[in-house]
């Protein structure tokens, strides 16, 4: 729909923003929340393909225990020295993998990326709140990674024998201590490693807090005429939340950060007991420390994590929906009211990585008991998805066909945490390969999903070329049955009592069953990953030969859709837009078309109500 | 578009149900311990509620992308949703997840509220990077007093007992646990260094040492065999490779062996693992 909004009209002139004229300030420093936002989706497509390739590397030791593979000698020329992946190397592996994939993938993209460049538009103003910290944010995000990189080519700038054969350090994305916090003493990696690794996690966390403080006050004051808090689009209302999420969580982990810091390069004992026997050597400079101290820390903000993965693709899950469903969205205030329940609750729930940590076991069960009611705002968001579908008339465009699947995909990774949300049934499933089926489906894959979504979707509108459909079916088609080949069978190989971050199965011989599952599992990564690459090339090919786009390629209904494609530097041409309705009126009996702009006066009740 | 989706949900559907009750090739090791069927009797509980849940789920999403695809200038139903509806998924599913929950604690109540029973036997275990060990009290049923300060590697006093003790003197440390069926054991978990996990499949038990913590369990063994005890902590670059063998005796077998001093012990073990092949 090309009509033109009255916003743009020549009255609006006077107050309109110039764009900075200069290449660096345009787009390298930018202040424009949209260059920032598509700043945030590059460094998570950079991340997102490293951390790929690194499981790719796993898969292959996991799938051929041993081979020689000459290319990894040439990848690796001193920890892969005769091609085969060393266990010290798988862990490295497995904690890049995890770190970069967890922060600098699940939590930039969907929150940073599209949030960033979608929040403002879609509540109607010229930038975030902030501008200087919102990029301020994203270059602290960027050094955050620039000193993960390091880890990687470590021994090339410095001489440092434990760092030789690994790339970075081996404890695993949750760092639990006294393990990242001995050193070298505890293994290869865990010194300089583990530096290298913590302060890009306190970096982030910094870089997190800005970020959240900016979407908070953005969202909570600059709204315009007529948008109550009732007529904001799900997506909205997601980011907010995930921002209240990071606001409250990241400062603990940064103090956590720190503590560990300290406890390398201070002598500080935080996560450091007395009497500590490593590696053939009695520690006498370390005492009174409680490793359980870490994990408190680590995961009262790595459950909300979870959320702050998750929230933004169920809110995008929900636009999408109602989009090319052609229907409002089943339950508005039930989905808001959701949203808010699973971020609070998400609050109370860390205690259920720790059920046989050695904390109290009383605490276990109250834990327990808060894990599962989580379920509920879970369930509640999916049979409204599945009623926003009820007698719709779907448009199977690339964005439904992945928010579809992440419906799918959130059943299948919600649901498994019934089991481990148990007491009783973590004590056999906890640290088995159940676990990593259950948060891959459930964090990962669906969040991804998400990502996927809000790509195809907000492409044309972002670069005012549309994303080629063919592809973006292929695409789907692959990545859906490709997911859900790996990590269902991962369930079933956790039940049988395979342990997570072993470098090889093969030693176990209860496990002998599942060898030819892990073959079969690597086969499909391979074909999974196989298809990222077309979604690679459809999304740089689209940018510049891509069919051209016009203002409201998808007839929806938000404000994002009354400007032009891509939009200005301010957005909305000087003049703010009125909102006279909901954000999801699609079908509307009596009204011209099935879709009624959010700005459309036509009918509507007045701005304000 | 929307047949094809529907089929592959359908596919996904049938499929996970075949992974999860049509085939026994990948599935829980048999349990040998007490409170193990109980484990097993809730996973099954949680597996008929999931099941179900999973399939209508994945089924109803494949049915209305089926029936639903856009058709002609049709508009589709315009309706905001039903406060009726949301009221009863809301209670049905919170009754159903808070009854599972509360299901869910009776076997770690069980576990680790109770202590063991008066004559539980107990074992100490310590374990190091990548090495589980095993302290018995010997034939005189008092453990040696052992502190870090004495652990020594070199000398395989790798649990560190106090060379002073008496108590200590016919303690054995070795790197099997021999448990005797039919009879509670306590055991006492120790870390010398990072975290690792004690995990027996087989008994439907696992639980973490953590350095600086000694943290008591109790269980009974109800078959006699050899079986694996992986740990299931992250500990360090051979974490994969630390395992030990768990060897279920008979009573009679396990008290001739606990009342041997430390090198007949360890040769007796030996014996007895040859005796019970995996």
């Amino acid at each position: 729909m090309a009509e033109v909004h009255p916003a743009h009209g020549a009255h609006g002139e006077i107050h309109r923003h110039e764009p900075p004229k200069g290449f660096i300030r345009k787009y390298i420093f930018s202040l424009d929340h949209k260059v920032i936002g598509i700043q945030y989706y590059l460094l998570a497509l950079f991340s997102v393909f490293v951390g790929m390739f690194l499981s790719v590397l796993m898969r292959i030791e996991l799938g051929w225990p041993g081979h020689e593979w000459s290319f990894l000698k040439t990848i690796f020329p001193n920890a892969a020295a005769n091609g085969t992946i060393s266990p010290e190397l798988y862990l490295s592996l497995l904690t890049m993998h995890g770190t970069m994939m967890v922060f600098f993938v699940l939590t930039t993209a969907p929150q940073g990326g599209f949030g960033n460049y979608f929040l403002p538009i879609q509540i109607g103003a010229d930038d975030m709140a902030f501008p200087l910290l919102n990029a301020m944010s994203f270059w602290i995000t960027f050094l955050a990674l620039a000193v993960l990189i390091l880890a990687f080519g470590y021994t090339l700038f410095f001489n440092d024998p434990n760092m030789e054969k690994v790339i970075g350090p081996i404890g695993g994305w949750t760092g639990y201590a006294p393990l990242s916090a001995l050193g070298d003493a505890a293994g290869p990696g865990q010194g300089m490693g583990v530096v290298l690794w913590v302060s890009s996690i306190a970096l982030f966390c910094i870089a997190s807090l800005l970020g959240a403080l900016n979407f908070i006050t953005t969202m909570l004051n600059m709204r315009v005429r007529g948008l109550s808090l009732m007529r904001l689009p799900l997506t909205c209302w997601a980011w907010f939340t995930t921002a209240v999420l990071a606001l409250l969580s990241f400062p603990v982990l940064l103090a956590g950060g720190i503590l560990l810091l300290l406890d390398h390069l201070a002598g500080t004992s935080f996560f450091i007991p007395g009497g500590e026997y490593v590696n053939g050597q009695l520690i006498k400079e370390h005492s009174g420390g409680s490793p359980i101290l870490w994990q408190h820390l680590f995961w009262f903000f790595g459950h909300p994590e979870v959320y702050i993965a998750i929230l933004p693709g169920m809110g995008l899950t929900s636009h999408v929906l109602s989009t090319f469903a052609r229907k409002p969205i089943f339950g508005y205030r039930a989905m808001v009211y959701a949203i808010f329940a699973i971020g609070l609750l998400g609050f109370f729930v860390w205690g259920h990585h720790m059920f046989i940590s050695g904390m109290s076991p009383y605490t276990s069960i109250a834990f327990s008991l808060i894990t599962l009611t989580i379920g509920v705002p879970s369930a509640i968001k999916t049979f409204n998805w599945l009623g926003t579908l009820w007698g719709a008339r779907i448009r199977f465009t690339s964005p439904m066909l992945f928010a579809i699947g992440f419906v799918s995909l959130f059943v299948s990774g919600g649901i498994t945490g019934l089991f481990l949300g148990q007491t009783s049934i973590d004590i056999q499933l906890h640290d088995t390969y159940f676990v990593v089926g259950h948060f891959h489906l459930i964090m990962g894959v669906a969040a991804i999903f998400g990502m996927f979504a809000g790509t195809y979707f907000w492409f044309p509108k972002m670069f005012g070329r549309m994303m080629n459909e063919g592809m973006g079916k292929i695409h789907f088609l692959f990545t859906f049955i490709g997911v859900n080949a790996i990590f269902i069978p991962f369930h079933v190989m956790g039940m049988a009592g395979a342990p997570r971050r072993y470098a090889s199965h093969a030693g176990l011989a209860y496990l002998a069953s599942v060898m030819p599952l892990h073959r079969f599992i690597s086969y499909m990564v391979f074909i999974t990953v196989g298809a990222q690459l077309i979604f690679l090339f459809n999304l740089i090919w689209s940018m510049f030969k891509g069919k051209k786009a016009s203002e409201n390629p998808w007839e929806a209904t938000t404000l994002e859709w009354t400007i032009p494609s891509p939009p200005p530097h301010d957005n909305f041409a000087g003049i703010a837009p009125v909102v006279y309705r909901g954000p999801y009126e699609f079908s509307v009996p009596g009204a011209p078309n099935d879709f009624s702009m959010q700005t459309d006066p036509e009918g509507a009740e007045a701005p304000g109500h | 578009m929307g047949k094809l989706i529907a089929l592959l949900l359908v596919i996904l559907a049938v499929g996970t149900a075949y992974l999860f009750i049509g085939q026994n090739l990948w599935w829980f090791p048999h349990n040998i311990s007490t409170h193990g069927q109980a484990i097993d009797d809730q996973f099954m509980r949680t597996l008929v509620v999931v099941g179900v849940a999973f399939t209508l789920a994945q089924l109803a999403l494949g049915y209305v992308v089926f029936r639903f695809g856009s058709r002609g200038n049709e508009r589709a139903t315009y309706s905001h949703g039903s406060n009726k509806l949301e009221a009863v998924w809301t209670v049905a599913t919170a009754v159903i997840f808070v009854a599972l929950a509360i299901l869910g604690q009776r076997v770690w109540i069980s576990l680790h509220l109770n202590a063991a029973a008066d004559g539980a036997y107990k074992i100490e275990v310590v374990a190091q990077q990548f090495q589980w060990n095993f302290h018995y009290p010997g034939p005189d049923g008092v453990f040696g007093r052992s502190e870090p300060q004495f652990i020594n590697d070199s000398a395989l006093n790798y649990v560190g007992l106090d060379p002073a003790d008496p108590n200590g003197k016919d303690d054995a440390q070795v790197t099997t646990l021999a448990i005797p069926k039919d009879r509670e054991v306590e055991l006492t978990l120790r870390s010398k260094d990072v975290i690792h996990s004690f995990f027996a499949p087989v008994l439907r038990f696992k639980q973490d040492t953590v350095p600086g913590m000694a943290i008591r369990v109790h269980f009974t063994a109800t078959e006699t065999g050899r079986y694996d005890i992986p740990c299931a902590e992250l500990c360090g670059s051979l974490h994969y490779n630390m395992k030990s063998s768990l060897l279920v005796v008979t009573q009679d077998e396990f008290q001739s062996l606990v009342s041997l001093p430390e090198e007949k012990f360890k040769d007796r073990l030996n014996e007895l693992m040859a005796q019970y092949q995996q």
